[in-house]
């Protein structure tokens, strides 16, 4: 009974994985895009055959030619290396802060909604104030503390605080309306717990705007630890798209003629974003649609 | 209670919140961390080859203990804290001293605010206006176009954008300065040419930051009228016979704008945060460009000041964009049930 159940859910949702990508156009672009990144990152780094971090290993200052596909650095550093392991940690830190702070935010919003009261009036003042605090100079000032050597998981850390409260407040409005209607009342009246409630008849409807959130925040947290860095108050001596950005400024690259070395971490970020972007927005519009024609 | 007076306390309520939970976070956090702030500017200090007396030495690390509130039970560093918060006394500045935190800060805080409420209200304006008209045409191949050119340009981070103007309006067409909020040579005034420099180089800055917006504005509200135009209310308003004026204004208009103006008091603090990482590229004079200096030269009671200060400006421009809402929406002045 058990196994033909996870059977019958397997085969639904992987129906339903198929229906998502053949259906929407932007959705299979955006994933075309962020796979072919993700590959650079995770696959194509275990090639490189050289430490990229180290100075000197290339001519410095090629611009890109059929050599260096990319160009190369003032400290004679290959960009096209660089950016593979700049592309690992960049997307470690998205991966990493959207899931504990959707986590996070999703029990807190469904919490919200579902208790209601006293407990509801707190967590929602508590998530309405996070949101309206302005994050980066407290970010900076942190950072700031571990003069430029912040391990990439404590900033993971650090970022969660700031990216849990967008989840929550969707997922308490979203909790608000499911309550009323009479799928829940019955669950509930027929002796199920809020757990079992929650996992078993809220979380079904919810998962897709779940998966659009998660897409999303990935896109902040990178774009966050890219604007700390560009600062200088990342983890300098580890290669993230923003740390590539911030040698590069303090080389002058730009004013030096030396486009390239600019041009290769800006224009990855308006790449990657705008695929994660359409990810998640073609995610959140054919669940709107699928809510609208029920 | 009148409910526009009911409205206006709980929001003043959440107001105070915001700063007070936002200044209690900026007492928590370093704690958390495993680095000794006092250790970590001292070395700082002694890094860069000063020669100090073990007395100085000794007195600076008191100095530093205090300005951190370190000294004493953690009550006592706590309410230290906040009293230093609500009176605004942040002390002299440690990389400019003996001027004050405050001077420093009344200096640069126009510059921001200027820049933060003129790039909000032309990409909101620009941008809902366009939408609006995007959603009304909506199967229209132009609005398609926009719509695809919005959803490329909004999720472009700030900074980005700014290398990008940088590139191409200083350093491959040169048209506009780099540094500064005004020419080297001027003193602030109110004559005409001030305000031409101060224009020029403002420019780009906040051309920047309206891009990126102006794309966020037009998705939102392409999305919205998109939504009222199926309502029926708009469709009888057309077998009407009204002049399609009169219908983007009373019927689209009406409906759209006030989610639209929640979402300007929530965007605020974001829109503040792309204008630090801008200003610092720009080097423009405003509160950024000061964090940015407060934090490379490590004094601590810049930054701190620095931090509050947003916090407390940014949530006071948020409340009074919320304040001018009833004035929009009458539900809140009829009562809300």
């Amino acid at each position: 009974m058990r196994v033909k159940l996870s059977k019958r859910v397997l085969k639904e949702s992987l129906y339903a994985l198929k229906s998502l990508i053949t259906g929407d156009i932007r959705l299979l672009l955006g994933l075309v895009i962020f796979m072919a990144y993700a590959v650079l990152a995770f696959v194509v780094s275990r090639f490189i055959p050289f430490s990229p971090k180290r100075w000197g290993v290339v001519p410095r200052d090629i611009p890109p030619c059929w050599n260096y596909p990319l160009g190369t650095t003032s400290m004679g550093q290959d960009l096209f290396w660089i950016l593979t392991l700049a592309l690992q940690n960049s997307i470690i830190i998205g991966i990493v802060v959207a899931s504990v702070s959707t986590f996070v935010g999703v029990v807190v919003g469904l919490l919200a909604g579902y208790k209601g009261g006293y407990l509801d009036r707190i967590l929602t003042t508590l998530t309405d104030t996070f949101i309206a605090v302005p994050s980066l100079p407290i970010l900076i000032m942190l950072t700031a503390l571990f003069l430029g050597r912040i391990h990439i998981l404590m900033l993971s850390a650090v970022l969660c605080v700031f990216n849990w409260p967008w989840p929550a407040k969707q997922a308490r409005s979203m909790m608000l309306s499911l309550r009323e209607r009479t799928f829940i009342e019955t669950a509930v009246f027929s002796g199920t717990g809020t757990v079992g409630v929650i996992l078993g008849e809220v979380m079904p409807l919810i998962a897709p705007w779940i998966l659009a959130n998660f897409t999303n925040t990935v896109l902040v947290a990178i774009a966050t630890e890219a604007g700390l860095a560009t600062i200088g108050v990342s983890s300098l001596e580890e290669a993230t798209l923003g740390t590539m950005i911030y040698w590069a400024l303090q080389y002058q690259a730009m004013f030096r003629g030396h486009w390239w070395w600019i041009a290769v971490p800006a224009g990855t970020i308006v790449i990657l974003f705008f695929s994660l972007f359409l990810v998640s927005t073609a995610i959140s519009s054919i669940f709107s649609l699928e809510r609208s024609a029920k | 209670m009148r409910p526009i007076i009911k409205y206006a306390a709980s929001r003043l309520v959440s107001y105070l919140l915001t700063i007070f939970i936002g200044i209690t976070l900026c007492f928590i956090f370093p704690r958390f961390v495993p680095i000794d702030p006092v250790t970590t500017i001292l070395s700082r200090t002694t890094q860069t080859g000063a020669f100090m007396e073990p007395e100085a030495f000794r007195a600076m690390r008191e100095t530093l203990l205090e300005t951190f509130g370190l000294k004493g039970s953690l009550q006592e560093q706590y309410f230290n804290f906040l009293r230093r918060a609500f009176t605004g006394d942040f002390g002299p500045s440690l990389s400019a001293y003996p001027s004050k935190v405050n001077d420093i800060i009344a200096r640069s805080l126009p510059w921001t605010l200027g820049l933060l409420f003129s790039v909000s209200l032309i990409s909101w304006v620009f941008g809902n206006l366009i939408g609006l008209l995007a959603g009304y045409y909506k199967d229209r191949k132009i609005s398609k176009t926009l719509e695809l050119f919005a959803m490329v340009i909004y999720p472009i981070p700030y900074y980005v954008m700014a290398l990008i103007l940088i590139f191409v309006f200083i350093f491959w067409l040169p048209l506009f300065p780099l540094m500064g909020a005004h020419a080297i040579g001027f003193k602030p005034s109110l004559s005409l040419e001030f305000l031409l420099t101060v224009l020029r180089h403002s420019f780009l800055p906040a051309l920047s930051i309206v891009i990126v917006n102006l794309g966020w504005w037009i998705l939102s509200m392409r999305a919205l009228s998109t939504r009222i135009s199926e309502e029926d209310f708009v469709r009888f308003a057309i077998v009407k016979g009204l002049r399609t004026r009169v219908i983007l204004v009373r019927y689209y208009m009406r409906n759209a704008l006030l989610p639209q103006i929640t979402q300007l008091a929530m965007t605020l603090g974001n829109i503040f945060n792309g204008a630090i990482l801008t200003e610092y590229l720009f080097a423009y004079p405003g509160i950024g460009a000061m964090l940015w200096w407060a934090v490379s030269s490590a004094d601590v009671n810049l930054m701190m000041g620095i931090v509050t200060l947003s916090i407390i400006a940014v949530s006071t421009s948020a409340l009074l964009i919320d304040l001018i809402y009833p004035l929009i929406d009458p539900r809140i002045r009829y009562g809300s049930k």
